[in-house]
């Protein structure tokens, strides 16, 4: 497992997420108003939907493209047979960090 | 704690539901003991005739099989008739059916011996349900004469109609139709004999009678009707033919009964409880004894006895709750009997009464002989006192649903058979087949659908929507969904989250506005905070930042993450991450400066498609997030709202600027309403046009609001048209003389529509819902008060208005607001190090 530092907390807004491409991988990381970091493949397992541009509460994320959920904390969704990767992350003194 | 001892006498289909019922509501209070006279489990004795014409097999009829019994703990005495139930010493004392006896002949069980069963009890469920009527006929009982009751009774009629050419039923009412129905394939010759003027005479009246036998006959199947039988004549052990009253004879190798049923009440009768034509019960299926229930066809509640399964349904879930104390509130009291049934592939739906009874009952009737169509409607104090459907039963839904709630019916009585603006779809989802796909967004078949009711208990929309997703798409098929749950489970479920503006607070929609106001919530995290205990849910976010930015305006707190991302970004996301930029175009009329600019813009940043939209406007597509803020700034247009629940378009035809036939000037109209109301938010998209002439090439009647000029120097007023997933022409709601008069007629709508539709829910619905001659009564008549406030309300909104292109072309609303996905550069060396 590496550490990886994303750069600044602030980079992503309150209540949102950002996508960051790691090694080819495309990782959307989310920011609740509610506290906490997840870190979860970007791209739904539906239709490809940019997830970092999704809506989220304090542990899920809805799909921009056609409103498919997903639990941030274990990457289950709430269609069947529907998972996201997720992955390790964290805040240290203002800064993201990312296990990878 | 020691379980109740609850023993079921009757194990047919209502004695198995109420079982089901019981267990659903405490599946630890009981210890079940169960006694069925029939040799078996639990059928579906509704299919018999289709096993009886080989469609089924037995097997395939069992609701409950036997490993159900033991799966649920209950012990199950099958072939075991109960003789009492002794009240002093609190037992039920049953015996075992002699070989051969029917189970529901009175003297079915040998004389008391050894053999029989005692079971104590604490509750005593009495589900005995009935026997074969058998009108007196000399010679009945010989071989070759057989009742129509149970799995036996088939196989039994099945083997002999092997040596038979002709047979006789008699009884021509629904059970004796379908005995016939299911002789029809041993290849035998069938002839029906009904004692009474007409066929199916607890459901049809003389003329719909009479148009049945003439179907029936055409199927090769011979009706006799005012014909009744003295007497069977046999010769060697074998019927030769049936002699009647009149003393005509007719020829038959078989006689199959099937004229009705009676209640079982000899075990009520033996144990001292009060009959009459059933076993009598009150509200709460209690009969005289507080500890002994009833259920089913044994069962006379307010002089009324029941045999369709929808009463008996309610009459289990009732005693279930009684029984288990779960809601000692609930009370049976008596059904409106309204079925849907097939009688020789005959529809048929039969509701209440058959013929008028009072002077000034309404009759409406509809007759298509040629086509084996009857449909009659009584109407009485404009409700629906009763109906026959036969041989088209499509608006059979619709009519069971108005007769079962007592709706009032519409003013103009064809609708109620053919459909009208105002009622739901006639297409009847039930008779679809099981492939056909329901939800056209989400790919749901019918087949998903009925297990999602069936198998997962769903009775409302959302639960199903939840299930399945259908539904949740645009919507139109909601309809569809709806009659499948009436078709599956009988009624649709009350399911008060439906009527929840957004799903994570329990509020409907005045209820949680008016919370807004009296805590003055201006930001959807301040929502959560004082309406949710704090608690956000993603799924209700989008829709209130919507309704907050329609109550508060510019006083409104935005914050970005509760809005979907085109919100964020004033942009439409399309497929492959990428955004769609639309400027505004009042009424379609551009400029060539403006299509310079519109070019110029797309060679600059490669658009890779400019394409011309329904709406009468110009679409960017393909464009990168990054650039979005400087395209706007190039185009120097605002905003088209084409990415968001607002004021879209409003589209127009040439008018009177060049057009041969324009009455009005619709191109100047639909600018002035497209300056007023643009981009003001609203439950869902709003698309509107204007028409110079009733020919409506802008197609103003099925537009959210459409205006239409007509000969006089008018203009008609529609709401509520669409065009999209589902069409439909809008409703006229006035006829007004100036454009002034439209643009204020027009606001006044959709301020009343922001104020009181549900997120998600276009004008089409929200018209239907409403009732164009409510809206007109609040709109026009004023009749609540509340026209001028709504003017001003919409007034305001329209002042606050600020064009979002411009606005944050100029300086993002946070930093990252444009930002595409990041790069990471990642040093070897720091993965290395940690």
């Amino acid at each position: 497992m590496d550490n990886i530092n994303l750069g600044s907390i602030e980079k992503i807004p309150l209540g949102q997420g950002h996508c960051f491409i790691v090694e080819n991988e495309e990782i959307a990381v989310f920011r609740p108003r509610a506290g906490g970091l997840y870190a979860v493949q970007n791209r739904c397992p539906h239709r490809n939907g940019p997830l970092a541009e999704g809506v989220i509460d304090a542990c899920h994320v809805i799909c921009p493209y056609h409103g498919h959920k997903f639990d941030l904390q274990t990457g289950r969704g709430a269609e069947k047979g529907e998972t996201v990767k997720i992955y390790e992350v964290k805040e240290e003194s203002g800064e993201i960090i990312l296990k990878l | 704690m020691t379980r109740q001892r609850l023993v079921v006498i009757g194990n047919g289909m209502a004695g198995a539901r109420v079982v089901e019922e019981i267990l659903k509501r405490a599946p630890d209070l009981f210890e079940i003991i169960m006694f069925g006279a029939e040799p078996y489990g639990n059928y579906n004795r509704i299919l018999l005739s289709d096993v009886l014409n080989g469609k089924e097999k037995p097997t395939d009829i069992f609701i409950n099989p036997l490993s159900w019994y033991k799966e649920n703990n209950i012990t199950l005495h099958a072939g075991l008739r109960v003789l009492k139930i002794d009240r002093t010493n609190k037992v039920v004392v049953a015996m075992p059916v002699s070989r051969g006896a029917k189970p529901y002949d009175r003297n079915s069980t040998a004389l008391p011996d050894d053999s029989q069963v005692s079971e104590p009890y604490d509750k005593v469920i009495l589900a005995t349900g009935s026997r074969p009527f058998i009108p007196l006929i000399e010679g009945w009982g010989a071989p070759g004469t057989f009742a129509f009751r149970t799995l036996d009774d088939c196989a039994q009629i099945e083997e002999y109609a092997k040596n038979c050419k002709r047979t006789a039923v008699i009884g021509g009412g629904l059970l004796g139709l379908e005995a016939a129905r299911g002789l029809l394939t041993h290849g035998v010759q069938v002839t029906v004999i009904e004692a009474g003027p007409y066929l199916m005479n607890a459901q049809l009246d003389p003329e719909g009678g009479r148009l049945l036998k003439s179907t029936i006959e055409a199927m090769g199947i011979q009706v006799l009707c005012n014909t009744i039988t003295t007497k069977i004549g046999a010769e060697n052990n074998r019927i030769t033919q049936l002699l009647f009253k009149d003393e005509s004879t007719l020829e038959t190798d078989m006689v199959v009964v099937s004229a009705g049923i009676r209640p079982m009440t000899e075990v009520a009768e033996d144990s001292n409880l009060a009959i009459n034509k059933g076993i009598l019960c009150n509200d709460q299926m209690r009969t005289s004894d507080h500890n002994i229930f009833a259920v089913g066809e044994c069962v006379e509640h307010r002089g009324q006895l029941y045999g369709l399964v929808d009463p008996i349904w309610e009459q289990a879930r009732v005693l279930a709750d009684q029984i288990t104390g779960v809601n000692p509130k609930s009370q049976y009291t008596g059904s409106k009997l309204a079925t849907k049934l097939k009688v020789m592939g005959v529809e048929l739906v039969s509701m209440g009464e058959t013929e008028a009874k009072n002077p000034d009952d309404e009759i409406v009737v509809y007759r298509e002989p040629k086509r084996g169509i009857y449909q009659k409607l009584i109407i009485r104090k404009n409700r629906l006192a009763g109906g026959i459907l036969l041989g088209d039963t499509q608006a059979g839904n619709v009519l069971m649903q108005m007769f079962r709630e007592e709706t009032s019916l519409p003013k103009k009585r064809t609708e109620l058979l053919f459909g009208g603006s105002n009622l739901p779809s006639l297409a009847n989802a039930a008779d679809l087949p099981d492939h056909a796909q329901i939800c056209n967004c989400h790919g749901v078949s019918k087949t998903q659908i009925r297990d999602a009711i069936i198998l997962q208990g769903c009775t409302s929309l959302n639960q199903v929507g939840q299930c399945t997703k259908a539904g949740k798409g645009c919507g139109s098929c909601k309809g569809l969904i709806v009659q499948l749950i009436q078709a599956y489970h009988g009624q649709v479920g009350y399911d008060p989250a439906e009527h929840y503006y957004v799903p994570g607070i329990s509020l409907e929609k005045s209820q949680l506005i008016a919370a807004i106001k009296a805590k003055n919530l201006k930001s959807v995290s301040h929502v959560f905070q004082e309406l949710a205990s704090g608690v956000e849910d993603a799924a209700s976010k989008v829709g209130l930042a919507s309704l907050l930015r329609s109550i508060w305006n510019e006083e409104y707190q935005d914050e970005r993450d509760a809005r979907f991302i085109n919100d964020r970004v004033h942009a439409n996301i399309q497929r492959d991450g990428t955004f769609s930029v639309v400027p505004r175009i009042y009424g379609g009329v551009t400029s060539a400066d403006e299509l310079i600019r519109i070019g110029t813009v797309a060679k600059k940043y490669n658009v890779p498609m400019i394409k011309i939209t329904g709406g009468q406007r110009i679409d960017l597509l393909g464009i990168k997030k990054e650039d979005l803020p400087h395209i706007w700034k190039d185009l120097g247009i605002p905003s088209g709202h084409a990415y968001t629940k607002a004021v879209r378009t409003v589209k127009s035809c040439v008018g009177t600027d060049f057009c041969r036939y324009g009455l009005g000037d619709s191109i100047k109209l639909a600018q002035e309403i497209e300056h007023k109301l643009q981009g003001i938010e609203s439950p869902h998209k709003i698309k509107m046009a204007a028409a110079g002439c009733p020919r409506n090439c802008s197609e103003a009647y099925v537009k959210d609001v459409g205006v239409v000029a007509i000969e006089g120097g008018k203009w008609e007023i529609y709401v509520g048209g669409a065009s999209g997933g589902t069409v439909r022409k809008g409703d006229l709601l006035a006829t007004v003389e100036t454009h002034e008069e439209v643009l204020k007629l027009v606001g006044r709508f959709i301020q009343y529509y922001r104020e009181h539709a549900k997120y998600m829910e276009r004008t089409y619905s929200f018209a239907e819902r409403i009732g164009i001659d409510r809206l007109k009564g609040i709109l026009i008549e004023n009749e609540m008060g509340i026209c001028k406030r709504l003017d001003e309300e919409i007034q305001k909104s329209a002042a606050a208005y600020v064009d979002p292109w411009k606005k944050e072309s100029e300086e993002p609303l946070y930093p990252q607001q444009f930002e595409g996905p990041e790069l990471v550069h990642v040093l070897q060396e720091a993965i290395n190090n940690g």
